[in-house]
């Protein structure tokens, strides 16, 4: 006959044994479906690492009423629009940064895009108008620079802050593309007035002459 | 015959004592024009619906730019019309008014200075922009998008009279040029006048938003437009 602390004993020990097996099966569902997630956010390809070189900024300051020429090392991208997309992206990281001299909220993300096109000119009348003229390789172009909506409304507003913004732009990419001689400013992909209600960004700004000075003088139109 | 040979013979008497006279009164007539009407056309950015910057104070809303471009509008019109000037104001009130009337105001006034008056919490002391437009010849018709490439000499003559005068009156100034509406449109001599706070040793700024601030900026550039009228070459102040 079997003593009764013994069958207390066992089913205590066969209650634990479920128990554990439960919280065993529990366990291992939980690891699994980390593991799924893991998977899923793994990236299936690595990034590509652009060479490092130097790059020229021209950094708006406010209290100077001035341009300054920064030249910082950056991992740059061989494709020309890439390029001009990432000096202007960190250009507008110093502006976002803490303790900037031109603060401009945004940073890098309020540059969509940047597209670079050959700058227009008329057509040549010759006997075979059909025929393209083949275009140098350094002949100028002109950059359509794509700034989000956020970056225009929360820039500051004002002719001088507007403005150095602009020249800052056009003189940061003459620096680092010499073949780009025109800009042209879109906002979420399309044409506006103003950037903040005083910089006219219905028309093409030559980077020429803003590169060529260091007071706010925006250059001439074409 | 004689019913219509006289009015002929009356005509060439008067004629010839027009050549006569015409002499003697042409170089006379510019300045008397000049000292009887100078004009100066005051244009306060923004409106209702385009309030411009806000310029932060210190325990209430932010002023708005349109606002105190009114504000200092008005200011400067009284002192110059104690002054003898002819003062055209493109508002007086909050009105809403595009570039495009802005400039037909400023155009129509046929005036010998155009100043449009902004604000601005960023920077310090005063800014002065002229168009960015390349000078360009002088035309009997003149594009509107680019009127005052015609007047861009003139525009720098009258910024560097403005900018002596706030320098006189110890304010930092900085001159730069930059694409502002209706500035490209305008066909007399223009600039874009940004009032920044002012800095202060060892205090925060002055804001534009300052009554006594503005006193003096108007009284500066009321003071540059007195020397714009008497001291610079009688060509400028051809409309």
């Amino acid at each position: 006959m079997t003593r009764r602390y013994l069958t207390v004993l066992f089913l205590i020990l066969m209650f634990a044994s479920a128990v554990m097996g439960g919280l065993l099966w529990h366990l291992r569902n939980r690891a699994h479906q980390r593991l799924l997630t893991g998977q899923e956010s793994t990236p299936t390809q690595a990034p590509a690492v652009a060479p490092v070189e130097q790059a020229t900024l021209f950094v708006a300051n406010d209290a100077e009423d001035s341009l300054e020429p920064r030249t910082l090392t950056l991992p740059l991208p061989a494709s020309p629009p890439e390029r001009a997309r990432a000096v202007l992206g960190k250009l507008f990281d110093l502006y976002a940064a803490q303790g900037s001299t031109h603060p401009v909220p945004g940073g890098a993300a309020s540059i969509k895009q940047v597209f670079l096109l050959p700058v227009s000119r008329p057509q040549a009348s010759g006997p075979n108008p059909a025929k393209a003229p083949v275009e140098p390789k350094d002949a100028p172009q002109l950059a359509v620079v794509n700034l989000s909506g956020s970056f225009a409304f929360t820039h500051p507003s004002g002719i001088e802050a507007e403005t150095l913004t602009m020249i800052s732009i056009c003189a940061t990419l003459h620096a680092n593309l010499p073949s780009v001689a025109q800009v042209r400013f879109l906002v979420d992909g399309q044409t506006r007035n103003t950037l903040a209600g005083h910089a006219d960004l219905s028309r093409t700004y030559l980077t020429a002459d803003a590169a060529a000075t260091t007071i706010p003088i925006s250059g001439a139109k074409p | 015959m004689a019913a219509i040979g006289r009015p002929v013979w009356l005509f060439a008497v008067v004629a010839a004592a027009c050549q006569i006279l015409a002499p003697a009164q042409t170089p006379s007539a510019p300045a008397a024009r000049t000292q009887a009407r100078f004009t100066v056309v005051l244009d306060a950015a923004h409106g209702p619906d385009d309030p411009g910057a806000l310029l932060p104070e210190d325990n209430s809303a932010p002023a708005k730019e349109k606002d105190v471009t009114l504000a200092l509008s008005v200011r400067l019109r009284s002192l110059l019309a104690a002054r003898g000037f002819t003062v055209v104001t493109t508002r007086e009130s909050d009105t809403s008014l595009d570039a495009q009337h802005r400039a037909e105001t400023a155009n129509r006034a046929l005036a010998q200075a155009c100043l449009l008056l902004h604000a601005s919490s960023t920077g310090s002391g005063i800014h002065l922009f002229l168009s960015a437009l390349a000078p360009a010849q002088t035309g009997r018709i003149l594009p509107w998008s680019t009127a005052q490439s015609a007047s861009i000499e003139r525009s720098i003559a009258l910024a560097g009279v403005l900018n002596a005068s706030l320098h006189h009156a110890g304010m930092k100034v900085t001159l730069g040029r930059a694409s502002v509406s209706p500035i490209d449109s305008l066909n007399c001599p223009a600039v874009a006048i940004e009032i920044a706070p002012e800095p202060q040793s060892g205090a925060r700024p002055i804001g534009p938003q300052d009554p006594a601030y503005q006193s003096r900026v108007a009284e500066a550039l009321a003071a540059a437009l007195l020397e714009w009228r008497s001291a610079p070459p009688a060509e400028f102040h051809q409309p």
